[in-house]
């Protein structure tokens, strides 16, 4: 180690493993997050596997059932919730219980913490989704999915679309309360869009044309499509790169370190 | 520019008392024309000071003064408009990394998630650094050995201020600074807080303490800054400061019989003689008291019901800034 010693100091790699731990034990600790982004996913996941009509092929579903909706808009849902209730209202706690300015006296740059949180959202948002594919496949006999790079390139890109708004909220939000209230203001319209409430298909035209262009529907649309063995649509990755980097762009132009 | 005149009477070129200035190649911190504003009010104007390595300069003052900004300049948290900054002959601005691994720091402000524990909090502070301290033995001497399992919301305000003190020293810094480091602690934390830092210093850490609790500068500090409206406007010893601001020591008797008052004005101790009644108030530096007594006994006179006062840091303080320190206390942090 010493050897490898670069000429600035920097601080030591077992600096952001005790902070990835510490913001382990505080997810673990405060579970309101875990609890409504895995919980409720799951819990819906098996009450619409449980419902007979739910299970029948539908002809304006495109021969699909209800429930083979439902999937991939259900882990569309569960990480919108993890990425805006786990990302922004800590980390503008952070900056106003003086957490982040406080790091920023030591060798470890205050933009650690936020890796940190994105390391441990990360891990549970792979633990949740894993959960509901598993659970679709064991308990409802649905096929596993058939193109796994595509979906996991889906899941990733629809991590950085809601990653990045979530940061932008963060950016913008003055107080943890103000987060709060952006979050669910960005939250709901996303969650209608994506067709959480009734499939987007069974809406009027011009809705199915504004969610097209949502970053949750286009991510359940991707999702759903590398399911059944297609490559995801262009449009789908496109709108999710674009709101990657648009918000990711917002996000660094205006977050306030103090 | 400064003229050569203003650079002769700089504060900052005094240096400490004892041995340990003479002793001491390059400062520890050196700060030379600093100035920072915020828009169009003007924190800091014209600061300077060096500081000693393993000395515990105070910088004291009014909120507002700019003793907070002048120290968030010095480890690199604020840019400043203009002068030059050197901790440990490192510029704060060029080399961050290296200012923030020789330093520690203690904000006013400051907490935690309530649901983290104070050990865990510790620990993960104490991974930034290459060569940390102790954990155990900071935290106990802190009185905070007992709480390593407490979450960080059942603490004190005591408690955490504790808790802050102790992540400022974990990285075991050259030069520390603590900014109202009593703040919210009782008089018996607040003296295991000063031995604390008479510890650090011993081991050679410099400290820059920002404080405006008299008793604390008075005991701690090798030399003090009184800051005003971002100037200096003195920069000694405590001793020292209290001397030059009250025209030093007074001595009061009642002499027991009438006496050749030139018999004191002689004395170099002596800088004035008042009468307040048929008491005598002798003012003057040194060992004054004694010299007075003597003087009197030689002339036959005895100096009944002596009473003998040295100005302090707080009288000190309310001549060169026309303000209480106590009046400080209230109101908004600087």
């Amino acid at each position: 180690m010493t050897a490898l010693m670069p000429t600035r100091p920097r601080a030591p790699r077992a600096a952001f493993a005790s902070m990835v731990l510490n913001e382990a034990r505080l997810a673990w600790r405060q579970p309101a997050g875990i609890i409504a982004g895995a919980g409720i996913a799951l819990l819906l996941l098996i009450i619409f596997g449980e419902i007979p009509v739910f299970r029948q092929p539908s002809g304006s579903l495109g021969g699909y059932s209800t429930f083979d909706v439902y999937i991939p808009i259900l882990m569309g849902f569960s990480i919108a919730i993890i990425a805006f209730l786990y990302l922004p209202g800590p980390l503008v706690s952070y900056r106003e219980l003086g957490i982040l300015r406080r790091l920023s006296t030591t060798p470890v740059p205050a933009y650690w913490v936020l890796a940190a949180q994105i390391v441990v959202q990360a891990c549970l948002m792979a633990v949740t989704l894993a959960l509901i594919v598993t659970v679709s496949i064991v308990f409802f006999g649905i096929s596993a999915p058939r193109n796994p790079g595509a979906m996991v390139l889906a899941i990733a890109l629809c991590m950085a679309a809601l990653f990045a708004i979530g940061l932008a909220i963060a950016a913008l939000a003055r107080t943890a309360a103000a987060a709060r209230g952006l979050m669910a203001a960005a939250l709901y319209p996303l969650m209608f869009f994506s067709g959480l409430y009734y499939p987007v298909q069974l809406m009027p035209a011009v809705i199915q044309d504004i969610s097209d262009y949502t970053p949750l529907y286009a991510a359940v649309q991707a999702i759903g499509a590398a399911w059944v063995g297609q490559f995801p649509a262009t449009r789908s990755l496109l709108v999710l790169v674009g709101y990657a980097l648009v918000f990711g762009f917002l996000a660094k132009r205006f977050f306030r370190w103090e | 520019m400064p003229t050569p005149d203003t650079l002769g009477s700089e504060p900052g070129t005094s240096t400490a008392p004892g041995s340990r200035a003479a002793a001491a190649s390059t400062p520890a911190v050196e700060i030379s024309h600093l100035r920072k504003t915020y828009g169009p009010l003007v924190a800091v104007d014209d600061v300077s000071f060096s500081v000693t390595e393993g000395e515990i300069f105070g910088i004291l003052g009014p909120n507002g003064a700019g003793k907070t900004t002048t120290v968030e300049c010095a480890v690199g948290l604020r840019s400043p408009d203009s002068g030059t900054i050197r901790l440990m002959g490192i510029d704060p601005q060029a080399d961050r990394a290296q200012i923030h691994e020789i330093t520690g720091v203690q904000l006013q402000s400051g907490a935690f998630p309530g649901k983290l524990r104070v050990g865990e909090i510790i620990d993960m502070y104490r991974s930034f650094y290459r060569h940390p301290a102790d954990a155990g033995e900071l935290a106990g001497a802190l009185g905070l050995a007992d709480k390593r399992h407490s979450y960080y919301r059942s603490l004190s305000g005591g408690q955490q201020q504790r808790l802050s003190v102790v992540l400022a020293l974990i990285g075991a810094p050259k030069v520390a600074v603590l900014d109202e480091m009593t703040t919210g602690l009782d008089p018996q934390a607040r003296r295991a807080a000063w031995e604390l830092v008479e510890h650090v210093r011993d081991r050679g850490t410099t400290v820059l303490l920002v404080t405006h609790f008299m008793e604390e500068a008075e005991r701690l500090c090798d030399r003090v800054a009184l800051i005003d409206s971002g100037r200096i406007v003195a920069l000694d010893t405590p001793a020292g400061l209290a001397t030059r601001a009250m025209g030093g020591k007074t001595v009061r008797f009642l002499p027991s019989a009438p006496f050749d008052e030139s018999l004191l004005t002689r004395l170099p101790e002596v800088t004035a003689i008042e009468h307040d009644g048929h008491h005598i108030v002798v003012t003057g530096t040194g060992e004054l008291a004694t010299a007075v007594i003597v003087a009197m006994y030689k002339a036959g006179v005895e100096a009944r019901d002596v009473r003998i006062d040295a100005s302090t840091l707080e009288d000190a303080f309310v001549r060169l800034t026309g303000r209480h320190l106590h009046e400080a206390e209230e109101g908004a942090p600087s």
